[in-house]
């Protein structure tokens, strides 16, 4: 620790799952995520941590249901086609308040799809995913450092908020290497939690479970959940503005999308256009704020995605009508162009003067 | 005077919900002095199934979790590898361990998992309305087989017990039944002896209980018991497949 060593996306997650106190790990490979299992199948005997390569992702997520109503902290992680299948599992762990970290490594879809990076689980992540009324709290690195950063809060904002956290990432900052330093946890103390399951010993029995027959205490119980992601609308919303004080225009993009569009704007700024970036860095809350202040101030904003077009929506949300809403997208595994994206730029400054 | 007849100190003071002459019931309280008598109230965790007996945590007052239809050993292997102190079992229908549920109870008993599974072989999915199960017997008639099951369209009712216990990591399997007192007594016996499998490391332990279900076989409690015996017991031969290894 304090030291910086070169590290892949993937290795740098599961050190930093290590690092944050994480000792269960439930999950089943698939590409471009198999590193952090076989990273955490190596550390995990050296800390005294359980790994466990379950029989399917479906009983990878029940496993984690397991785990975290039993108080550990607990993760898995998964490529696309498998964090479908953990979606009805996502939704109980939701229903159930449990706390636990969820990396979904997205790879081109959909069905079996490729296994080549991709962002096509947006609308998945951000809008539930799963049945039932529920939201995930989402993280989208672009860094392997800010991946190890991101994934070590994820432990503690799931303990915050009783909820699970997911790291979504893509198949090019799993497999990148670059310089990694782990933060020192201040602390891994965890608020309390009295509702696990422990064995009823000199105490009441505690139940998890996700049941309400009476439709009036269910209602309660999605009010409930409502509540608890409003306050995380009101106090995680993260995003990083890049260059957009003086921007003529903005580019908006998560994630591998947005260091791409970094590039983009450099070159941009050599021509005389002044383009700035949104990157929103927590996907579920959503950042709609940023991109309705950055609307009054630009006529246009470029949305990148390595999809058809889904974070545009919430862009087109935030930005309510007061700007024009342009998009790049490359799908399939083929990855946005930073040239491609300076020419969309500059077509789109003409045509607007 | 001794008492005779007491409520088990595991078992809350209420009354089921299920339907008069149902084996859940049975089995509930056979787990519940199970527990009582080995002591092990404090460190006991159940896993509740989907299906007519979900609420199985009004009943019995251990720590519980509620699974979702067929995952409940996935559960309880989450939980017992965080706590391997704890006496970990899952309660399960034949729809929610034979159907849905069919890889988790296969891998959990792969895996040697030190956890018990209370298996209730009711031929039919009760909770839904009485719908054919894995376990539906050829020529039996449920609201999705009308005619009575037929080979030729839907194969052949599943033996669990037998399928379990030709794999290395289960340690004790055995079916029983609760359609007469003696063999009330015999399944009370096979769940203690599960319990203590998993107490003692040996790996997992299944107890399959063929149990009545009047309502959806449409049948008087009465009949329902005469039909365990002269249609299931049969196919579902009582006994001990699998016995665990070393015993102290
Ligand atoms: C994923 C999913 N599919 C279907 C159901 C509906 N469902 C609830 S209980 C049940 C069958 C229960 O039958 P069984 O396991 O035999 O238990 P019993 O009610 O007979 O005790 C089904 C199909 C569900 N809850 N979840
Ligand atoms: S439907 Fe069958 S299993 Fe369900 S309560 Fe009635 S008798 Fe019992």
């Amino acid at each position: 620790m304090g030291k910086k060593t070169l590290m892949t996306g993937n290795e740098a997650i599961a050190e930093a799952a290590v690092q944050a106190g994480c000792r269960h790990f439930f999950g089943y490979p698939i590409t471009p995520q198999s590193e952090i299992p076989e990273y955490l199948s190596k550390r995990f005997p050296e800390v005294g941590g359980c790994f466990l390569q379950a029989e399917s992702e479906i009983a990878s997520i029940y496993m984690v249901f397991g785990a975290a109503g039993a108080g550990a902290r607990v993760m898995t992680s998964s490529s696309s086609p498998g964090i479908s299948l953990m979606q009805e599992g996502i939704s109980y762990i939701s229903a159930a308040e449990l706390p636990c970290v969820i990396v979904n490594v997205m790879r081109g879809g959909p069905g079996l799809g490729g296994i080549q990076p991709s962002q096509s689980d947006y609308f998945q992540a951000t809008k539930g995913g799963g049945h039932g009324d529920y939201h995930v709290l989402v993280l989208a690195p672009s860094t392997v450092q800010e991946a190890a950063d991101l994934m070590m809060e994820a432990f503690d904002l799931a303990d915050k908020y009783r909820n699970p956290v997911m790291i979504l990432g893509d198949g090019f900052l799993g497999q990148m290497i670059e310089p990694v330093e782990f933060k020192h946890m201040s602390s891994t103390d965890r608020p309390a939690r009295d509702w696990t399951i422990t064995g009823a010993k000199g105490r009441a029995q505690n139940v998890v479970k996700s049941l309400y027959l009476k439709p009036d205490v269910l209602e309660q119980h999605n009010l409930g959940l409502h509540r608890k992601y409003q306050k995380m609308i009101k106090n995680e919303r993260r995003v990083e503005a890049y260059l957009t004080e003086d921007a003529q225009i903005i580019i908006v993009a998560f994630g591998m999308a947005a260091r791409i569009a970094k590039t983009a704007i450099k070159i941009l700024r050599e021509k005389d256009i002044k383009a700035g970036l949104v990157r929103p860095i927590t996907l579920f809350p959503f950042p709609y704020q940023t991109l309705e202040r950055v609307a009054e101030k630009v006529d246009n904003l470029l949305v990148v995605e390595m999809n058809l077009g889904q974070m545009i929506e919430d862009v087109k949300l935030g930005v309510c009508g007061k700007a024009e809403v342009h998009f790049y997208g490359r799908v399939g595994g083929m990855v946005p162009n930073y040239d491609e994206i300076v020419a969309d730029v500059e077509k789109i400054v003409k045509e607007s003067r | 005077m001794k008492k005779v007849f007491e409520r088990p100190k595991s078992m809350y003071p209420v009354s089921t919900h299920y339907c008069p002459g149902c084996g859940h019931g049975i089995v509930h309280r056979l787990i519940a002095e199970t527990i009582d008598e080995l002591g092990i109230l404090e460190r006991t965790v159940g896993v509740a199934p989907v299906g007519c007996s979900v609420l199985l945590y009004n009943y019995l007052n251990c720590d519980m979790y509620e699974a979702a239809h067929g995952r409940a050993p996935a559960i309880a292997t989450g939980c017992k590898r965080v706590h391997p102190e704890l006496v970990v079992f899952t309660y399960q229908g034949d729809g929610d361990l034979a159907s849905i549920g069919t890889a988790e109870i296969i891998h959990a008993a792969a895996r040697g998992e030190k956890i018990t599974t209370i298996f209730i072989n009711n031929a039919i999915y009760g909770m839904t309305g009485g719908q054919m199960a894995p376990t539906t017997l050829i020529g039996q008639k449920t609201t999705t087989s009308p005619f009575g099951r037929t080979s030729k369209d839907t194969g052949y009712p599943l033996r669990v017990s037998e399928i379990l216990a030709t794999i290395d990591g289960a340690a004790y399997v055995e079916r029983v039944a609760v359609n007469d007192p003696k063999n009330v007594m015999r399944a009370k016996k096979a769940i203690k002896k599960a319990f203590k499998t998993q107490m003692k490391d040996l790996g997992f332990s299944l107890v399959e209980v063929l149990s009545q279900c009047p309502t959806p076989w449409r049948m008087s409690p009465r009949d329902a018991i005469k039909w365990v015996e002269e249609k299931m017991m049969p196919y579902y031969p009582l006994g001990e497949f699998k016995s665990p290894k070393r015993e102290g």
